[in-house]
């Protein structure tokens, strides 16, 4: 038997059916980068940018504003190192660039890698919380017993809204060891 | 069931079924094929039934009796899944390859091959899940929605099986979705029109649509599990940079229109039972299908109500808020155009019946309490309580589950040339109906009460809930036997049935003598008016 002109039709069919479900495969993919891109613009999720640079020279402090910038220090699960900040929080002016200290230590008999992941809240100070420079950007390696000051600089930006009065910085601190490991086997470091 | 088929002899061409154990494994039958995912379903049911039996024998009491918290875990995940992928969701592809052929007026489905495919990959699918639950690396244990990183860098080792039988389960129902809707779109008989589709046709249309949009991004999703447990990604681990949320929102991109895959089929079914034993036509036909239509359409805009915990924006509550709420307004319709079709008709209360009558009330009362927890503010007291299992347990028990069992009864006699017997299909829906309500209707209050899910032990004021709770699961499991018995009852010693089983019956497939002849229409049947729709 030749194909009917059914049969034709189904297969015309079950070919349009098939792209929709490339489609869809595709749009899973997509969601990834669109997420974060979305989470870039809106700040929705709390994650601050990367290394911020900018002009001192252009960058004026807006004495009229005092912004409460606390720091909140979190352990993940599993994680043993003591983590804490010099002080819970500090009054700083928009626009004006400040540094505190954080440190880790190191409890355990073992090498280890620790990360830390920031976020902020409320959400829509995230895209305004800027930071030069950050112990967050990379990983900590320390020895057993090890403590290490670890720096942060930071600018509220000018334009944060004028609803925020005080801002929430929270890390957790999560362990790497295992995949830094992996990671420093692969690229055949150590 | 088979003896009833192979009753029917053919003398065209050689074609009735193969003898033996080859006649399933190879059948491209739409009627067998529906055969069997039928019989996999009510198994997959009995085995879901025990897992949820045991968690309410846990519960039956404060403090821990029978299982570990961990093992607790277990149930409470593979009772979810099982329910959902191996019980409900086979179930309403195993009817759609039974009747969609004979309601359209076609021979078969339109691709009998994949067809089968798409069945025998089940088995070895569920064979796989539940076989994580022996393994020595310890079941499954995340919940159904295995949020990561639950089900990532906490998971037990088998969660890689679970992942490959999710995608198998997700490449049958893709195979299954466009051999349905291939069928419908290219098969229907001369002037069956769309617009003259019976509703049963219709909402699997629409329902095949869903699983094509939405399957593909369940796969996606479990395949970035994989990557991240095994290949040192980090799509959902926030030490690397990734984020458990983006998990919460692909899942619940998939879940919400999942829940709606569940419900959609069993209005069908209603819609043409409930027309049947009130003699009348469906009421608001045409407002039947937008309704299903704009269902099927907002199930894609309301994911984060299953989310309004995490911290979200104003702005995005307020939006899923209203978009959830808005879900009611079709529902509505359809509840409001089932009771008009009761309206003064003459109403004689067979089992299909009866069961189709309580799927109207109680999914109402599922409806009512999803539009409680819809309300925001609400929410953050209600979520992860037991008002959520409650909710979710009326919508799919007495919903989809009370619809697959009117389906059952009402075209019985047109599967396998018998009657069952109505005394004891009678007894099935009391038992089961009494079991529901005694079951879930508690678990209402308990939830208002703050009493989480998911737990294996609970404080002492819960307790008279939680009794109550675990005697109506009882019940209803045991009454569930019974409807073992009534089938099997029915094939065996059931009166001969009439082409025309039920006197206000409508549709083509009331046209073929009972049992259906193996090719339903060899040739094209004439649509008339009479038998177009309910
Ligand atoms: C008027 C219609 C409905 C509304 C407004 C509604 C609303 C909701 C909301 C807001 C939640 C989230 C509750 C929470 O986790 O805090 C929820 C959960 C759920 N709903 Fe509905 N719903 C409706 C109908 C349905 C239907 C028809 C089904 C399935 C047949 C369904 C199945 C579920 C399930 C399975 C969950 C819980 C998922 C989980 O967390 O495990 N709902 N519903
Ligand atoms: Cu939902």
């Amino acid at each position: 038997m030749q194909p009917s002109a059914q049969q034709t039709q189904i297969r015309t069919t079950v070919k349009k059916l098939c792209l929709i479900v490339v489609v869809m495969c595709g749009f899973v993919v997509a969601m990834v980068p669109l997420y974060d891109l979305f989470c870039e613009i809106t700040g929705l999720n709390g994650k601050t940018g990367g290394r911020y640079t900018y002009d001192p020279a252009t960058t004026t402090a807006d004495k009229s504003r005092m912004i409460k910038v606390n720091f909140i220090t979190n352990t993940n699960d599993g994680m043993v190192w003591d983590f804490w900040s010099e002080k819970g929080g500090m009054r700083v002016h928009p626009g004006e660039l400040r540094a505190v200290n954080f440190y880790v230590k190191n409890t355990t008999d073992k090498v280890m890698v620790g990360q830390a992941i920031p976020s902020v809240v409320p959400t829509a100070a995230a895209e305004h919380f800027h930071k030069t420079e950050c112990f967050c950007f990379g990983q900590q390696i320390l020895q057993p017993g090890e403590v290490m000051e670890m720096p942060m600089r930071f600018i509220v930006g000018r334009e944060l809204p004028n609803n925020v009065q005080s801002i929430n910085l929270s890390y957790a601190l999560f362990d790497v060891t295992e995949s830094f490991q992996d990671a420093a086997i692969a690229t055949g470091g150590g | 069931m088979s003896e009833a088929i192979s009753a029917v002899d053919h003398d065209d061409h050689s074609h009735g079924p193969a003898k033996g154990i080859t006649r399933w494994l190879f059948t491209t039958n739409h009627k067998d094929i529906g055969t069997l995912y039928l019989w996999f379903s009510f198994s997959m049911l009995l085995i879901g039934g025990v897992l949820a039996l045991i968690v309410r024998a846990e519960l039956f009491q404060p403090g821990l009796q029978f299982v570990s918290p961990d093992f607790f875990n277990q149930m409470t995940t593979n009772h979810g899944l099982i329910m959902v992928f191996g019980a409900i969701m086979p179930a309403f592809v195993g009817l759609a390859n039974w009747l969609i052929p004979m309601q359209v007026g076609a021979p078969d489905m339109a691709l009998p091959r994949m067809n089968n495919l798409s069945f025998w990959i089940l088995p070895f699918a569920f064979g796989m899940l539940i076989a994580t639950l022996f393994s020595e690396a310890g079941g499954l244990n995340f919940g159904w929605t295995f949020y990561a990183p639950l089900s990532t860098t906490y998971a037990p080792d088998s969660v890689t099986f679970f992942i490959f039988a999710v995608h198998l389960m997700g490449a049958s129902s893709i195979m299954g979705s466009i051999n349905i809707i291939a069928t419908i779109l290219n098969m229907r008989a001369p002037g069956m029109t769309l617009m003259k589709m019976p509703m049963f046709v219709w909402t699997w249309l629409i329902t095949a649509y869903l699983l094509l949009a939405v399957m593909p991004v369940l796969a996606g999703l479990v395949t970035m599990m994989l990557f991240d447990i095994h290949f040192g990604t980090s799509f959902f681990n926030a030490a690397g940079g990734g984020d458990p949320l983006l998990f919460q929102h692909i899942f619940w991109f998939f879940g919400h229109p999942e829940v709606y895959i569940m419900i959609l089929p069993a209005f069908g079914i209603v819609s043409h039972i409930i027309p049947a034993f009130a003699r009348k036509r469906l009421f608001g036909y045409d407002s039947m299908v937008y309704a299903v239509a704009s269902i099927a359409f907002l199930s894609f805009i309301v994911w984060a109500h299953h989310m309004f915990t995490v911290g979200m924006p104003l702005a995005g509550q307020l939006f899923f808020m209203y978009t959830t709420m808005l879900i009611a307004v079709p529902t509505g319709v359809k509840v409001f155009n089932w009771v008009s079709t009761m309206w003064r008709g003459s109403m004689t209360f067979e089992t299909p019946m009866l069961f189709s009558i309580a799927f109207v009330v109680l999914f109402t009362i599922g409806g009512f309490s999803g539009l409680m927890l819809a309300i925001t503010p609400a929410d953050y007291q209600y979520h992860d309580t037991y008002f959520v299992v409650a909710h979710f347990h009326y919508v799919l028990v007495p919903g989809s589950l009370f619809s697959i069992m009117a389906a059952v009864y009402y075209w019985f006699p047109k599967w396998t040339g018998k009657m069952y017997s109505e005394r004891l299909g009678k007894l099935h829906f009391w038992f089961s109906f009494v079991g529901v309500n005694v079951t879930f209707f508690p678990q209402h209050f308990s939830g208002l009460a703050g009493m989480p899910r998911r737990i294996p032990d609970y404080a002492l004021q819960f307790a008279d809930f939680n009794m109550v709770s675990s005697i109506g699961a009882f019940i209803f499991g045991f009454s569930q036997i019974l409807f073992l018995f009534v089938l099997i009852h029915g094939i065996r010693n059931g009166k001969p049935a009439a082409a025309r089983a039920w006197e206000g019956a409508r549709g083509l497939e009331w046209t073929l003598p009972s049992p259906a002849p193996y090719h339903s229409f060899t040739h094209p049947p004439k649509v008339t008016d009479d038998e177009a729709h309910a």
